[in-house]
């Protein structure tokens, strides 16, 4: 069974103190939902988590491991959507998605899934914010692991696109996968456990 | 993770950004285009007798060669970094000096490679003596991929800053001063019909140290400018 630890975790901006003594932990089956204004850290903390930040103090912990003791296991369970989706614009979607690391499954049910109108051969460059959004979020089905980190994943997406990603976070939680994951409309998750953690209430 | 799949993965980064480069032409033909500038603007500046040229012609070649590999290393990790591809490969399950190893490889490719093909042209553009050009093109051979590994050093630790073309010339042009004073070394005992084989032995030993040991520090680098 996977479990997600961090512990008194401590993050500076500058001279200012955006958390400290923050602790939070995870297991299958469940979702983190990361709330709080713009500027509080809610980026940094999934940062953290994910391993691309450097906690001030504190520690992430991988099924009682430090992550950046066993990045390669860790690595191979997360999936990590951020702010900068990381599509090529000159790349069409097919290409994006066959080329992205680590990817496998069938590319075109995943489009089929995900997209409205996304063509498979289109350059991703005359694509709107939302359709690469989805591109993005195509990586969830193809790309394997117990873990998925996304900041923000609704942004640029309609109701419809809202639904689908939710529906997919169920499922994922559902077959025992764990969700971390920050936005500025609370998910509508039924029947799943949601676990809250508010930055900058203080 | 297996071999197989780090192989994979390694081969479609290489891949994909050959096609990148492909596709926008212009990123791989300005260096290029800078190199034939220089050099073919030194005999008109200068003077087109073989003497003054054979003189200057080594220099003119490799720091033409040296800038317009310095000025393709902005943009080595920079779209990536910007389109967030760079998180995506820094979370990969692949170890990342490899993954660097890899950007090499395709950099060294999309602008090393021209720069080679391109220089026997120079060296006639510049009159360097016919015995002299197999030298000028083992140097560039060796030579090249050295710049473009030391530069990924640099070009890891600036990634994250919004104007780090200046910084990043300050940071590596005195790594890049052994490498050309091997070369233009050895280029000249050519034209004066020494043996080259100690400067290009120099050479080579450059050329694995650095490939050896940049991914590593680029990687650190990396980590360090993404925090």
């Amino acid at each position: 069974m996977n479990e997600l630890k961090a512990q008194d975790l401590e993050c500076l901006r500058g001279d200012y103190l955006l958390f400290e003594a923050l602790s939070v932990s995870l297991r299958a089956g469940e979702v983190l939902y990361v709330e709080g204004p713009n500027g509080a850290g809610k980026t940094t903390l999934l940062r953290m988590l994910a391993g691309l930040s450097l906690p001030e103090a504190g520690e992430v912990l991988w099924n009682g491991e430090p992550i950046r003791r066993c990045r390669e296991q860790y690595n191979a369970e997360l999936v990590y959507i951020g702010h900068q989706p990381g599509i090529k614009a000159g790349l069409s979607v097919r290409e994006n998605l066959r080329l992205a690391p680590r990817l496998r499954g069938d590319i075109e049910a995943a489009v089929e899934h995900l997209g409205i109108g996304i063509k498979l051969d289109e350059p991703v460059h005359t694509l709107s914010a939302g359709q690469r959004r989805r591109v993005a979020l195509c990586r969830l089905m193809l790309q394997p692991g117990a873990l998925w980190i996304l900041d923000e994943p609704y942004t640029a997406l309609d109701r419809r696109g809202i639904e689908v990603v939710e529906a997919l976070i169920a499922q994922h939680v559902a077959a025992d996968g764990m969700v971390v994951l920050t936005s500025h409309q609370p998910p509508t998750l039924a029947g799943v456990d949601v676990r809250r953690v508010a930055l900058g209430a203080a | 993770m297996n071999q197989d799949s780090l192989g994979k993965a390694l081969y479609a980064l290489i891949r994909r950004d050959l096609l990148l480069a492909y596709r926008s032409r212009g990123e791989w033909l300005n260096p290029l285009v800078f190199f034939i500038i220089v050099a073919s603007l030194f005999p008109l500046a200068t003077s087109a007798e073989q003497q003054v040229l054979a003189l200057l012609g080594p220099g003119v070649i490799w720091v033409a060669a040296l800038l317009a590999t310095l000025l393709s290393l902005d943009g080595l990790f920079r779209a990536d970094y910007e389109d967030g591809s760079l998180e995506q490969w820094l979370l990969s399950p692949y170890p990342l000096p490899l993954i660097v190893l890899a950007k090499l490889c395709a950099h060294w490719l999309t602008t090393g490679l021209p720069l080679l093909i391109a220089a026997p042209v120079m060296a006639v553009l510049l009159r360097l003596p016919d015995t002299a050009i197999a030298t000028l093109v083992a140097t560039l051979a060796l030579g090249t991929p050295v710049l473009s590994a030391i530069g990924s050093i640099g070009a890891a630790l600036t990634v994250s800053l919004r104007r780090g073309g200046m910084l990043l010339a300050l940071l590596i042009l005195p790594l890049y001063a052994p490498a050309l004073i091997f070369a233009t070394m050895a280029i000249d005992a050519a034209i004066h019909g020494l043996q080259t084989t100690g400067h290009l032995l120099i050479l080579g030993a450059m050329l694995v140290l650095s490939v050896m040991f940049a991914p590593l520090a680029a990687a650190a680098a990396l980590r360090i400018s993404l925090d």
